[in-house]
């Protein structure tokens, strides 16, 4: 078998393996770094963020009020020290990526520009139009080119973590395409794989999305932390859950129930003005208004489209000016994929998953409780998104915790030595079980799609924007049914050459992992909570729930759990509110 | 009976083909769907053989550049509606090798990117601490458009210059290196119109526009390209003015 080493191995070529590959490369420039990505940088999810990247940078804002609305958005399952640290770099990793050339926005006097974001009290949102991770991603990626030191293994997949004596030592990957498996050697491995929004049917993740990086730590026995909290985008377009941004909102857009009603003051979000308020109406947080879109549903006041049901999202009274200088994103992809002038028409939108707050438990660091393993990004959970991420806040994360993972895994890897003997037989095994479960297994019958479509459909049914007990209990027995199908999938691929329909049948290996944690964690969790809604158990419960939850899966395949305290530094926990009330608390100093 | 259509795909599997052939397959003809919704039509219900790229599905990842009726086009953005009734013919992307089906080899493309230097280039780096390097939005304006090149190959694959000479930089890359040229931040165009001036390739270019025709981003390589020629020939020319050595 073919082997390869390195010092640092960073699983994932997005935003936060880009930021992690340039900080080990700049603390250590002996060090041997790699970016392994089972797609060529560029092609990774980052590139779809549309909105922006939020830090505190002009006069009349600090870095207390950026922490306060990311903790109280959060509904206080944020770490707090996590968050302070988070604001504190925020401004100069964004600063970082300007010196290396991120077209900005700008004022007209050349300096930043910033613009509101849902959530945020201040205006403290920096963009790039609105293809800022489109910037953001590109401009990191051609930095990293100017790196000699940074490796790169382009379109390799990642199968397996390599642990021996507590620590992580490597992984096994496929070569796409050749199809060769062998072992990647490492003494540090950092996980930047995203999010896992492909376990639903409704989603702006882009198809990559497979949680790949949460099955691969879960699998090797590193914890998963508030796998419940999932958070749904109120804006997507139906089928294919194309993400209309926030900034459509922010400019002032309108959200219309079937009678062109502005349905939100129903829903404790403040009463409508033609302008937009800060934290208030449309521009209240996410998971509000998906929850008012359930209920308006139940009343019967959305509208019926060919996918399901639908709420317009109305910008049209901004005029075709304002659109074109403010939102050419949001035009052209109604135009290109829905055949929709927003110009002149109201744009069909329901909520789709968007991101997880949840992933692998790291400490401020970046490091999992694995030894030699760590994790940054969507993959990971610090937390600083707690129970509700706010808009603008993932592209700093990135950047942020990026570096950071990068700085403490070039520390880490200082110190060791390299991998043991041991791990080589263990990447043989690995090698026999794809190549047995998937290439050559003859007699199975179960299609990938097929159980994908039923894995998506009982997440949704049963760990959607609701849940209860009963179904999520549902979707528990429906995923230990699927996980008992998998093993009769059949390939019709059996060629070595670019098998993408191998690649595909170990994501979804990857996925049911990945929705079994979410379900798992949702049925313990027995409060209301940001993302986390309980009909149930409408409450939040502070004194049995300020915790995360730690998942782990056993050795025999069976989970437990586990919760860890919330670090409280120095806002206790409040009230979430948003509209009218929100306003008068501050205008009484709150 | 629900209306279909005809898709006829190129398949290649170098263990098993000599040379790539054509397949065809009937999948539902909706008006919402596009290319890559039929392709992934056949992937999931007809034949999970069939290999290509995709990802975003919004026109933003730039990875299912794929040739429609024989022209270069993002999969994600063509409906299938433009084409009715059929047959539609989808092949890899022109003037690449062919790896798998509808997967072309791209490390040339990639080394090609990475050879114009597209980074910032300074002579003196300005502490973080100082903040940001002004610029006005004039003066983003003028690399702006450059800066929207999301990779997909489309103007390599309408490129006839590169179709003649693989060795020619290519649209995408001198754009980018025309994006970083043209940034009031950067200092590095000299070093790059030394790398981009070394072949001959960029003078093969005769303007015909096919790249910037096919771009669904709107960059107009092509306009980078003369803005290039231009600044060459303006150089060479100074050079033989100008006594030995000087600048």
């Amino acid at each position: 078998m073919d082997i390869s080493s390195h010092d640092v191995l960073i699983i994932g070529g997005g935003g936060a393996g880009l930021r992690a590959a340039i900080a080990v490369a700049e603390v250590n420039p002996r060090l041997n770094v790699a970016v392994i990505s089972k797609v060529y940088p560029m092609r990774s999810h980052t590139v779809s963020a549309e909105g922006g990247a939020a830090a505190v940078i002009k006069t009349g804002d600090t870095l207390d009020d950026h922490a306060y609305d990311t903790i109280s958005g959060g509904d206080w399952l944020c770490d707090q020290d996590a968050v302070e640290a988070f604001v504190q770099e925020a401004p100069e990793e964004l600063l970082r990526l300007e010196h290396w050339g991120c077209p900005w926005s700008r004022d007209p006097d050349g300096h930043i520009a910033v613009r509101a974001f849902g959530g945020m009290k201040k205006e403290r949102t920096w963009f790039a139009a609105d293809k800022t991770g489109f910037h953001m991603l590109h401009t990191l990626f051609q930095t990293t080119l100017k790196y000699t030191a940074i490796a790169r293994y382009d379109e390799w997949f990642v199968t397996k973590l390599l642990v021996d004596d507590n620590r992580v030592q490597g992984v096994v990957a496929i070569e796409i395409m050749s199809g060769k498996i062998q072992a990647i050697t490492a003494k540090a491995v950092i996980l930047c794989t995203g999010g896992c929004g492909r376990v639903f049917p409704f989603t702006t993740n882009a198809n990559i999305k497979n949680g790949d990086g949460m099955a691969l730590a879960y699998r090797a026995g590193a914890p998963l932390k508030d796998m419940e909290f999932v958070q749904y985008h109120p804006t997507g377009l139906p089928f294919t859950g194309i993400l209309i941004t926030e900034a459509a909102r922010a400019e002032g857009g309108y959200m219309l129930n079937k009678d062109g009603y502005r349905y939100l003051q129903d829903y404790n979000l403040g009463t409508p003005q033609p302008k937009p308020v800060l934290r208030s109406m449309e521009l209240g947080p996410r998971d509000r208004l998906c929850q008012a879109f359930v209920k308006e549903m139940e009343k019967g006041r959305t509208i019926k489209g060919p996918y399901g049901d639908v709420v317009h999202l109305d910008v049209r009274h901004l005029g075709e000016k304002l659109i074109n200088t403010k939102l050419p994103f949001v035009r052209e992809l109604c135009l290109k994929y829905q055949n929709i002038d927003p110009v002149k028409e109201l744009i069909p939108v329901r909520p789709v998953v968007h991101y997880m707050m949840g992933g692998v438990s790291t400490n401020i660091h970046g490091a999992t409780p694995l030894a030699g393993l760590y994790a940054a990004g969507e993959v990971a959970c610090v937390s600083i998104n707690g129970a509700n991420r706010l808009g603008s806040n993932s592209l700093p994360e990135l950047l942020v915790f990026g570096a950071r993972a990068g700085r403490a895994a070039a520390e880490f890897a200082s110190t060791q030595k390299e991998s043991n003997g041991i791990i080589l037989s263990q990447a043989l095994d690995e090698t026999k079980r794809v190549e047995a479960q998937f290439l050559e297994k003859t007699g199975g019958r179960e299609r990938i799609a097929t159980l994908r479509e039923e894995m998506q459909k009982a997440m949704e049914n049963g760990a959607g924007i609701y849940r209860t007990h009963s179904s999520l209990a549902e979707a528990a027995a429906k995923l230990r049914e699927l996980q008992e199908r998998f093993p009769s999938i059949t390939l019709d691929d059996r060629s070595r050459t670019f098998n993408t329909e191998l690649t595909a049948a170990v994501e979804l290996g990857f996925m049911l992992d990945v929705g079994e944690a979410i379900v798992q964690s949702a049925l313990h969790r027995t409060e209301s909570r940001g993302a986390h809604q309980r009909t149930d158990y409408p409450k939040r419960d502070d004194e049995k729930f300020l915790a995360h939850t730690l998942i782990y899966r056993n050795a025999d395949g069976s989970t437990h759990g586990d919760y860890l305290p919330v670090t409280i530094t120095r806002w206790p926990p409040g009230e979430r509110v948003y509209g009218q009330p929100a306003q008068a608390a501050q205008a009484k100093g709150g | 009976m629900a209306e279909t259509i005809k898709l006829e795909v190129t398949r290649y599997a170098p263990e098993r083909h000599q040379a790539p052939t054509s397949q065809s397959f009937e999948v539902p003809y909706r008006k919402d769907w596009v290319v890559l919704d039929a392709l992934n039509y056949i992937k999931d219900n007809l034949d999970g053989s069939l290999s290509y790229r995709w990802s975003c599905r919004m026109g933003i990842c730039g990875s299912c550049g794929m040739m429609v009726n024989g022209e270069p086009k993002l999969t994600c953005a063509t409906f299938l509606s433009k084409y009715a009734p059929g047959p539609v013919r989808v092949e890899p992307l022109r003037y690449f090798p062919v790896v798998r089906d509808l997967i072309i080899e791209m490390t040339d493309f990639m080394a090609k990117l990475r050879s114009v230097k597209p980074w910032i280039i300074r002579e003196e780096e300005k502490p973080l601490s100082e903040g940001e390097y002004l610029q006005t939005p004039e003066q983003l304006d003028t690399y702006k458009q450059f800066s929207m090149c999301i990779n997909c190959m489309l103007c390599y694959a309408a490129c006839p210059v590169y179709g003649l000479d693989p060795l020619f930089s290519g649209p995408a890359a001198i754009a980018l290196a025309q994006r970083y040229n043209l940034d009031s931040r950067d200092q590095g165009a000299e070093e790059r119109m030394g790398i981009l001036s070394q072949h001959a390739g960029i003078w093969g270019c005769t303007f015909v526009g096919e790249c910037t025709r096919v771009c669904p981003k709107h960059v107009d390589p092509a306009g980078a390209i003369q803005q290039y020629k231009l600044t060459a020939a303006k150089e060479w020319f100074k050079s033989l003015l100008m006594p030995w050595g000087a600048k």
